[in-house]
């Protein structure tokens, strides 16, 4: 059996993951996702708002009025929003100006929102904590791999400009794979997006039917037998 | 005397989906050996590179599905699908252009939705509009006609030369022999009016034949088909009486900043994408009636794509959006049974 903080990880990472299994909060995850640097900063930031929005939602959770919980939700995440925007302002400045609208608009992010209403609003501190964080990794997790993809496919080179991200010592990370690479614009553009993600989900959705294969199928269980009459539904 | 008794229909037609396309490669014949005359051996390298890359992609992606390869491959959509973005390509674009063409066509337009006749979209035209986005340079270099070429005589170039602009490309070997496209030409064209460009531009003046034979070549295949009844006249048709009369009013309105409508009819790839490419019958509207109503979409977007847009040519963008709105037409096109009321129609409708 698995305890309960395993089954947390590895709903946040895999079984619901929130970008391949829930689908949540696709507007970022398809705008932003053209190079890893920018995927990486997006995911960082989407990381400290829905763990922090989680910590906090959880542990106001037995003061908030049930009726007008979700505008205390959402006041926390912007707290958060702003924090993290004033943040990259004055750290990562160029990155912030390359996300531009993305990073406000994590407060309307529906991973963080539904995290608070499903999760983090009826769970102790520690599990909304847990589940915040690995929900956010396995958000970021996808984001990165989205972004990767992207940014090979279209420039054929990985990890430019991640100098904005760390510094200095990060400006010679850039990898050119390929010199003379003509630019596939598509998969740069946001229609790129959408087929990388479906991509994606279909690589999940085959690798867990593997799974599924390897395992020894349950032997069949007679249905029970069910006495009485039963209504036999005739239209449509 | 014994006879076998057999209940309706004792007649029989071949129109198998093997035997349609097969219909459909013959009839594209013309217009390949017009392209071939006109534009070099670019065209005939270009329908090798994507027949045999898509027919590899297609045996691909059918063993991924577990499906017999043969038996699909015997169906020639591919092949057919193949031929129409090796026409639609410049004839010297490089090598890998079709190899993603093809890939893009038969494993995203066609087998991810499950392969012949799920097709929602043009595969060729899939291809075609994602290469058009992708590499805008490399899509538009089209190469001019060889009528043009040369004053001692009309040949064109030597076949190794196309091999070697082709797989090796090189870029200024390119240059040297592209320009832009008679519409291109026609839009773009610097304050002066339509009458002033056809004085005074070479590529229109010497070039416009080429362009209207290979229309008519187009057409000769089109006109074949009708007649064997691969397709009905309505697509084809309405998509060109909508062409001619917009452009025509259009024309009429206000001459030197429009196209006339013959020359809208024959200067682009209209006459290719009214009788090959809006007549796929998986992806168009399935009606008579639905048809003349996608024809008419496809003509209408063809000029306003032309004539406000911003790409070349506007067939690949017509025929996908037309493609779309298919299902729409066909819901409100549908055809009432002999004996039955006129089907009510729109939210209410069953």
């Amino acid at each position: 059996m698995q305890s309960e903080t395993q089954t947390l990880i590895k709903n946040g990472l895999w079984t619901n993951n929130p970008a391949l299994v829930q689908l949540l909060g696709l507007c970022p995850l398809l705008a932003v996702t053209n190079s890893v640097v920018n995927a990486l900063g997006l995911g960082l930031a989407t990381l400290v708002v829905l763990t922090g929005s989680n910590l906090t939602v959880s542990l106001f959770r037995k003061l908030t009025p049930e009726t007008v919980r979700l505008p205390i939700f959402v006041m926390i995440i912007a707290a958060f929003v702003t924090a993290i925007e004033l943040l990259m302002q004055a750290f990562t400045y160029e990155l912030y100006t390359i996300l531009g609208i993305f990073i406000p608009l994590i407060v309307t992010n529906c991973v963080i929102m539904g995290r608070a209403d499903a999760f983090a609003s009826r769970n102790a501190i520690k599990e909304s904590f847990i589940d915040g964080f690995f929900m956010s990794i396995g958000f970021m997790l996808v984001l990165v791999i989205l972004g990767a993809m992207r940014e090979l496919l279209g420039t054929g080179a990985l990890f430019a400009n991640m100098d904005l991200l760390f510094g200095e010592m990060a400006t010679n990370w850039h990898i050119t794979l390929a010199d003379d690479y003509p630019n596939f614009l598509f998969a740069i553009l946001p229609p790129g997006a959408f087929l990388g993600l479906g991509l994606l989900i279909a690589l999940k959705n085959l690798i867990d039917q593997r799974i599924k294969e390897r395992q020894p199928i349950p032997e069949p269980t007679e249905a029970p037998v069910s006495t009485g009459s039963k209504r036999v539904r005739v239209t449509g | 005397m014994s006879l076998i008794r057999m209940s309706s229909p004792h007649v029989t037609r071949s129109n198998t989906s093997s035997g349609v396309m097969q219909l459909v490669i013959l009839a594209m014949i013309p217009g390949i050996l017009a392209l071939t005359l006109f534009f070099g051996w670019g065209t005939l390298i270009q329908v090798a590179i994507c027949l045999a890359s898509g027919l590899a992609f297609e045996a691909l992606a059918l063993k991924m599905r577990g499906l017999p390869i043969s038996r699909y491959l015997g169906d020639y959509s591919a092949t057919v699908t193949a031929l129409l973005l090796a026409v639609s390509i410049p004839p010297s674009a490089p090598l890998w252009i079709g190899i993603v063409g093809m890939f893009v066509a038969i494993l995203f337009a066609k087998q991810v939705y499950g392969g012949i006749g799920n097709n929602p979209f043009n595969p060729a035209m899939v291809a075609y509009a994602l290469l058009l986005v992708s590499f805008p340079v490399q899509m538009t270099s089209w190469n001019l006609p060889y009528v043009l070429s040369g004053s001692e005589g009309w040949s064109i170039p030597a076949i190794s030369e196309s091999l070697s602009l082709i797989f090796a490309g090189s870029s200024q070997m390119m240059d040297a022999y592209t320009g832009a496209t008679p519409l291109d030409i026609l839009r773009n064209r610097d304050g002066f009016t339509t009458e002033e460009m056809w004085r005074s531009n070479q590529t229109l003046i010497e070039g416009a034949a080429a362009y209207h034979a290979l229309s008519a070549a187009w057409f000769m295949g089109g006109i074949y088909l009708i007649y064997k009844k691969v397709f009905t006249w309505h697509t084809p048709v309405s998509i060109l009486v909508t062409l001619g009369f917009v452009s025509a009013i259009a024309y009429g309105v206000d001459p030197s900043n429009f196209v006339d409508p013959f020359n809208h009819l024959t200067l682009g790839a209209t006459m290719l994408a009214a009788f090959f490419i809006a007549t796929d019958p998986v992806s168009s509207a399935t009606s008579n009636r639905g048809r003349i109503v996608f024809g008419m979409g496809i003509g209408l977007l063809i000029f306003i794509i032309r004539t406000w847009g911003n790409y070349p040519d506007a067939v690949a963008f017509s025929v996908l959006l037309m493609n779309l709105a298919a299902p729409m037409i066909d819901h409100y096109t549908q055809p009432r049974s002999y004996g039955h009321k006129r089907a009510r129609l729109g939210p209410k409708g069953e």
